[in-house]
């Protein structure tokens, strides 16, 4: 199996939920048997920022919240790429929300994988958009004075058509689903419970764990699967009205949360047109030929682009 | 000058005129002047014909033609001796107070101007005094006149019939100017090929009203153009036409924006075009299979951010991309900026000024960004910033951009302006064969035997090969951290070091590179002992200026800068000791390029003619500040032109 490892030193914090989402990402390329450089990982700032870095394929490391915006150029410029984009919740969740909402409109075949953690880690653990309000992570100075927004009904809201939340400790589930979301022809979104060992102790792994509550001398965990429960989350049909229940129940388990969290794929929907699909409507040469792989010159160096035909609007 | 309500089509008349006027042989150049306003407001047109090349518009008015009382009230005034106004004869009795849209500075203004004339309130006050300054009156009425064209057409829906007002002005223009109606219909024609009906309808008014002026008034305009009819085919576009062009033969394939005024146009311009021919290239494969079409995919993003960003991403892929935009675009993409800096990204921001600071004036004029846009951002990094004088030049330095952008693998700043993006002119075709494609050190592919590859390599002159994402052997990284040769972040301060020296040291390169012909034109009269310093679109403008200046026994050499960074420090250091006085010419209120000189020379300049009341410089004030500068020596002179 070709290796996805980089030999750059990782420094992240031992034990933290990163290096599990790190590893589900190099195994889901390995086992779907992508060509490394045929795969380009975009991401944005903090710890989760890094992770190009630590991956053997093209790997941006972007601005703050941008990720996505890059992503999608150089999807859109060569579709023939499988394209991933990483980062926190602060720098999708926050800084990028804009580019988060607006990139559901789209349906860009890519995926997009969130570590959500609650916390700025890289900056000394700062409240993040996922931190509950009144909880007092280790080094705030006051508990936290805003609500957390909640990724998943975002997600579905902005029109994502594969929905999914993953857990950074169970990596054969989160590579599972990160292969679904790369097989799914548009945009999939992973929002993956990655507790912050640093700053983070709340929602820790041994809260999501359950291990402060045993019940016959073992911990009960918080977190379960949804495909465990019977929850079906495909739509079966281009029926408007199939997707909207369909989007109603997701919403509805995502505001799930305390004593039991949902993991797994929350929503699916294959029947939305991809950006590219919605392009080579426009432009029938666009899969043969996108932009990153149309010729613009001669072997002299002269441009190959006629507009004579336009000219006609313009001559006098 | 045409002028109406904005969404009234004074827009479309104008097109009709110029279009007519340059069918006719003549040179035409067209300024555009509107409010950030989608109906109602004042716009208007102004209109110079000439019968050799023209560059700019002039404040004198000859022929004034009007579709609204608000039109009358405040143009008339620019009116020559001699000159005329075309008007509703029907709106003569209307109160000027009574016009919306008027701001209360102008009415007052107007009204105690025709009190101490011994006049009253009305419009035709305003037409009154004009005619005793010796300008030629024509009032027509407009919907008497369209309602008996109406009944030749079979219309009698009163909502169509008045969308034809602004073709009865403007053929109403063309029988006072003496130019011949068959350029008229096939100007009628051509802009509105794809609707014959319309095209009949549009024909038998201006016929009509062809006959109405013959009949009513004598034939004595005294600023007649002499029409010589010419064969030879010539362009009337706009700037921001003229852009997408550009890039279109430069073969950029990717193209971000976000609205904004003036910059959307180019945009919409593309996506309205975004399949195209290409020329028949046998011996490239692909052509062939793309059954001779290419195409380039526009992306309306969701902020300026995305724009400068999707344009990136896309650029790694390989494609020439760009984004266009305006000042607050700008602010917005700056940080994006600087991670193409950072990971030598070729992208090309079309940049068109617009009336600043913060939202500003958004549809008017002004040349605010040029120290901006060498110095704006954190940090240093390498980018080269040019800038267009016109609308034929904005086309070849477009594909020039491209050029630099993946020679020196930076981002380049296309600095063009409202005035220009909006503006129209008569140029020559375009010719794609005078430019060529520079992809600089791009690989299509990556031969491991060669070494492993290393996207910043170490090089003399600080270029690295370049390879698209998804080539084989040739994965890489990029981070805006400080990265070593692979890309990877380090905090090491000999690679720091190494690092800076090796971006910085591209624009060394480009410097030494880029041949001083095509960073400065010098116009003019090369002995002169005055020296005009400028860049952008007031270019147009200077030569109209100096041409006529020369004739008037003052003479100027005319020094237009277009390679603005790197500043080709050593050329103008050589030039400006040969001229007696030094004078630059800009439209914004501090100087820009006399500072950048002064930075990159040790040179003062001698004299700032500056102006930033949002509308573009006009032939006749930069006549008269020139010709002040030189006589009178001031040193500062504002100019205040425009409406």
């Amino acid at each position: 199996m070709v290796s996805f490892r980089t030999a750059v030193h990782n420094d992240w914090c031992p034990g933290c939920g990163d290096f599990g989402i790190l590893s589900s990402i190099q195994m889901a390329l390995a086992e779907l048997q992508i060509e490394p450089s045929r795969v380009a990982i975009f991401s944005g700032i903090g710890c989760s920022g890094k992770t190009p870095h630590y991956i053997n394929t093209y790997g941006i490391h972007t601005l703050h919240g941008r990720s996505l915006p890059f992503a999608i150029g150089a999807k859109l410029a060569n579709p023939t790429l499988t394209v991933l984009a990483v980062g926190g919740d602060g720098d999708g969740l926050g800084i990028g929300a804009g580019h988060f909402v607006n990139t559901g409109r789209r349906n860009v075949d890519f995926t997009y994988i969130v570590f959500d953690n609650g916390v700025y880690g890289l900056t000394k653990g700062q409240a993040s958009p996922t931190l509950a309000r009144d909880l007092k992570t280790k080094s705030l100075p006051r508990p936290n004075i805003n609500d957390a927004i909640n990724p998943i009904a975002i997600a579905v809201a902005a029109g994502y058509t594969f929905i999914a939340r993953g857990y950074a400790y169970d990596t054969r589930h989160l590579k599972e689903l990160i292969k679904k979301g790369i097989q799914h022809k548009g945009s999939a979104f992973i929002d993956v419970l990655q507790p912050c060992p640093t700053y983070n102790d709340i929602t820790t792994k041994e809260w999501f764990g359950g291990e402060d509550r045993i019940v016959d001398g073992k911990p009960l965990p918080r977190v379960y699967k949804l495909e465990d429960e019977g929850y079906d989350p495909l739509v079966k049909s281009a029926d408007p009205d199939e997707a909207s229940r369909k989007k109603l129940e997701a919403i509805a388990k995502s505001f799930e949360w305390g004593e039991r969290i949902p993991i797994g794929v929350f929503y699916q929907n294959p029947f939305i047109p991809s950006y590219e699909e919605r392009i080579a409507a426009r432009i029938p040469s666009y899969t043969r030929s996108p932009p990153a792989l149309q010729p613009i010159a001669d072997k002299n160096n002269r441009p190959i682009a006629s507009i004579d035909d336009i000219f006609e609007e313009f001559l006098v | 000058m045409i002028g109406g309500a904005q969404g009234t089509g004074v827009d479309s008349s104008a097109n009709i005129f110029a279009r007519a006027a340059a069918m006719a042989g003549l040179y035409v150049f067209g300024k555009r002047e509107y409010y950030s306003n989608i109906k109602g407001e004042h716009s208007y047109f102004s209109v110079v014909l000439s019968e050799s090349p023209v560059h700019s518009h002039m404040d004198e008015v000859h022929l004034l033609a009007t579709f609204d009382s608000e039109t009358v009230v405040r143009h008339a005034w620019e009116v020559v001796r001699g000159g005329g106004i075309i008007y509703d004869s029907m709106a003569v009795g209307e109160k000027i107070s009574k016009i919306p849209t008027l701001e209360k500075i102008v009415l007052e203004r107007v009204l105690s101007r025709l009190s101490r004339e011994g006049l009253g309130d009305t419009v035709g006050d305003v037409l009154e005094l004009a005619k005793r300054s010796g300008v030629a009156l024509y009032p027509i009425p407009y919907m008497e006149l369209l309602k008996k064209i109406g009944e030749v057409i079979g219309e009698k829906q009163l909502s169509a019939l008045s969308r034809m007002t602004n073709v009865v002005a403007v053929a109403a223009s063309f029988t006072i100017l003496g130019l011949p109606m068959s350029a008229l219909e096939k100007a009628i024609a051509q802009v509105f090929r794809a609707k014959a009906r319309v095209v009949k309808s549009n024909v038998e008014a201006a016929n009509a009203t062809r006959e109405y002026v013959s009949r009513n008034f004598l034939d004595t305009f005294p600023f007649k153009p002499t029409v010589r009819p010419t064969s030879r085919q010539r362009l009337f576009i706009s700037g921001t036409s003229s852009v997408a062009l550009g890039k279109i033969v430069a073969g950029c394939r990717f193209q971000t924006y976000y609205p904004i005024t003036p910059a959307s146009d180019e945009s919409v311009y593309l996506e309205d075009h975004d399949t195209f021919n290409l020329a028949d290239h046998p011996h490239i494969e692909e052509a062939k299979e793309l059954d001779g079409k290419g195409s380039i995919v526009v992306v309306q993003s969701e902020d300026e951010i995305a724009a400068i960003n999707m344009a990136s991403g896309a650029a790694l892929a390989g494609v020439r991309a760009a984004t266009a935009t305006s000042g607050p675009g700008f602010d917005l993409m700056v940080e994006g900026m600087g991670f193409a800096g950072m990971n030598e990204i070729p992208v090309v921001i079309t940049l068109y000024q617009r009336g600043g600071p913060s939202t500003g004036l958004p549809t008017r004029h002004e040349q605010g960004e040029l120290i901006y846009s060498i110095f704006g951002g954190h940090g240093e990094f390498p980018r080269i910033v040019i800038a267009s004088g016109d609308i034929e030049e904005a086309f070849y330095d477009t594909i020039k951009a491209f050029n630099y952008a993946e020679r020196y693998q930076v981002p380049v700043v296309h600095l063009l302006d409202k005035a220009l993006a909006n503006s129209t002119m008569t140029v020559e075709i375009f010719d794609s064969n005078r430019v060529n494609i520079d992809r600089g050190l791009l690989h299509t592919t990556w031969d491991p035997s060669k070494g492993e590859y290393k996207r910043f390599a170490f090089t003399q002159d600080g270029i690295s090969p370049r390879v698209a994402l998804g080539t084989p052997n040739g994965i890489f990284w990029n981070t805006g951290d400080e990265h070593d040769e692979y890309g990877h972040i380090s905090e090491d301060p000999t690679i720091r070091d190494k690092m800076m020296e090796k971006r910085m040291r591209k624009i060394e390169v480009a410097d030494a590179e880029i041949p001083d012909s095509e960073r400065v034109i010098l116009h003019g009269n090369p002995d002169a002992p005055n020296l005009v310093l400028s860049w952008g679109s007031p270019k147009g403008a200077i030569i109209d200026a100096i041409d006529y200046l020369e004739s008037q026994g003052l003479h100027f050499a005319f020094a237009q800068i277009k390679v603005l960074h790197p500043f080709p420090t050593r050329f103008i250091q050589s030039l400006l000791p040969s001229y007696k006085k030094t004078i630059c010419v800009e439209q914004n209120y501090t100087g820009q390029l006399m500072t950048l000189i002064r930075a990159r020379t040790g040179h003062l300049v001698d004299h700032l003619i500056c102006k930033y009341n949002g509308r573009p410089f006009s032939f006749s004030e930069l006549r008269n500040a020139l010709e002040e500068a030189v006589l009178k020596g001031t040193p500062r002179i504002v100019t205040h032109a425009g409406a």
